[in-house]
């Protein structure tokens, strides 16, 4: 019997990396943005997205995937908007990962422009898992107050955008806009900043533009 | 909270390298794991241990060793170890910073009892 040092240097995320490729590459061939949306529980991301839907129908397809532990009351609420929608539960998993959204794919509308994927919500984990998203969004609302962007870098750090919803009850908060902002863009300098409410509509204009921009170069591009 | 994904991706290529080098036991694992990997070595362990029973692997041990943040300034090339997540270039200020290290999830090595020469 032999002791033998085997030298392996596998990187541990190169199966979900190599699925996310492959999500990436069909995506992008169809000419569909995808958009991966990350935050706390709780932060309003189906809300946005049904707001979303209001204002894309009948200009824009739009499709999306959600991801919960459990339930399909986020799909049910995107699909009452006329959205097509899927519900992946994880069952206990505390994030997306590319293989399940890649069974998704074949369900997905050849004339879906958008497709927005509702990561599970955690401010931590998901920002690992590469989803072959095209733009990811962190979502970070005003009740969670305004020192999470350094306490949570990874996922502002590997964002493209941040939005910050519920920008109505800022009245009634000591959340500070400014040191929010500054310290994601300390953690991320070419971060994109969107300051939303779905109650007033503020900020949604700006920040559809952005996406409904991104959607053009990824279909000139396909 | 993920510890448990990563290590049932590592026991995919731990079994298949224990296979290919014709091991009778592995006895150490040897991962890198960067500060910005998002994973804590702690559970990392305890998910091995969990893992491992009934394995090839039973008797092992996991050593993590950690590997800390670097970014490298696009500005003025300046590399720097960071303890924090300022994203300024101490050498110049600019702002534009790429991760060089710190995020990386690697199985570096896998020591293996062998019947092989």
């Amino acid at each position: 019997m032999t002791k033998k040092d085997i030298i392996v240097l596998q990187d541990l995320l190169l199966s979900n990396a190599q699925a996310a490729a492959a999500i990436r590459a069909e995506l992008e061939g169809r000419g569909i943005l995808a958009v991966n949306l990350m935050s706390s529980p709780g932060a309003g991301k189906t809300t946005l997205l049904e707001r979303i839907a209001d204002r894309l129908r009948g200009r824009l397809k739009i499709a999306v995937i959600e991801g919960d532990i459990e339930t399909e009351r986020d799909a049910e609420r995107i699909r009452a908007k006329g959205v097509p929608a899927w519900q992946i539960t994880t069952g206990g998993a505390c994030h997306l990962e590319a293989k399940m959204v890649g069974k998704i794919l074949p369900l997905v509308p050849p004339d879906t422009a958008i497709l927005f994927i509702e990561n599970v919500g955690n401010l931590v984990c998901p920002a690992s898992y590469d989803l072959g998203e095209r733009l990811r969004l962190v979502l970070l609302s005003t009740p969670e107050g305004d020192d999470k962007p350094k306490k949570y870098p990874k996922a502002f750090t590997t964002a493209q955008a941040l939005v910050l919803t519920k920008a109505d009850l800022l009245p009634v908060l000591p959340f500070d806009v400014a040191k929010v902002k500054a310290e994601a863009l300390d953690l991320n300098p070419r971060l994109e900043v969107f300051i939303t409410s779905a109650v007033t509509g503020e900020g949604l204009d700006d920040l559809l533009a952005y996406l409904e921009r991104a959607g053009e170069e990824v279909r000139r591009r396909a | 909270m993920h510890e448990l994904s990563v290590i049932a991706s590592l026991f995919d290529t731990l079994l298949e390298q224990a296979r290919a080098h014709n091991a009778r036991a592995v006895t150490r694992v040897t991962l890198a794991v960067g500060v910005l990997a998002g994973v804590v070595p702690e559970l990392l362990e305890s998910a091995f241990d969990i893992y491992k029973k009934g394995t090839i692997a039973e008797g092992a041990t996991l050593v993590v060793e950690r590997r800390p943040f670097q970014v490298r300034c696009r500005a003025c090339g300046a590399v720097e170890t960071r303890e924090d997540f300022v994203f300024a270039c101490p050498a110049c200020g600019a702002a534009d910073l790429e991760i060089v290290q710190g995020t990386e999830l690697i199985l570096e090595r896998i020591e293996a009892e062998t019947a092989d020469p």
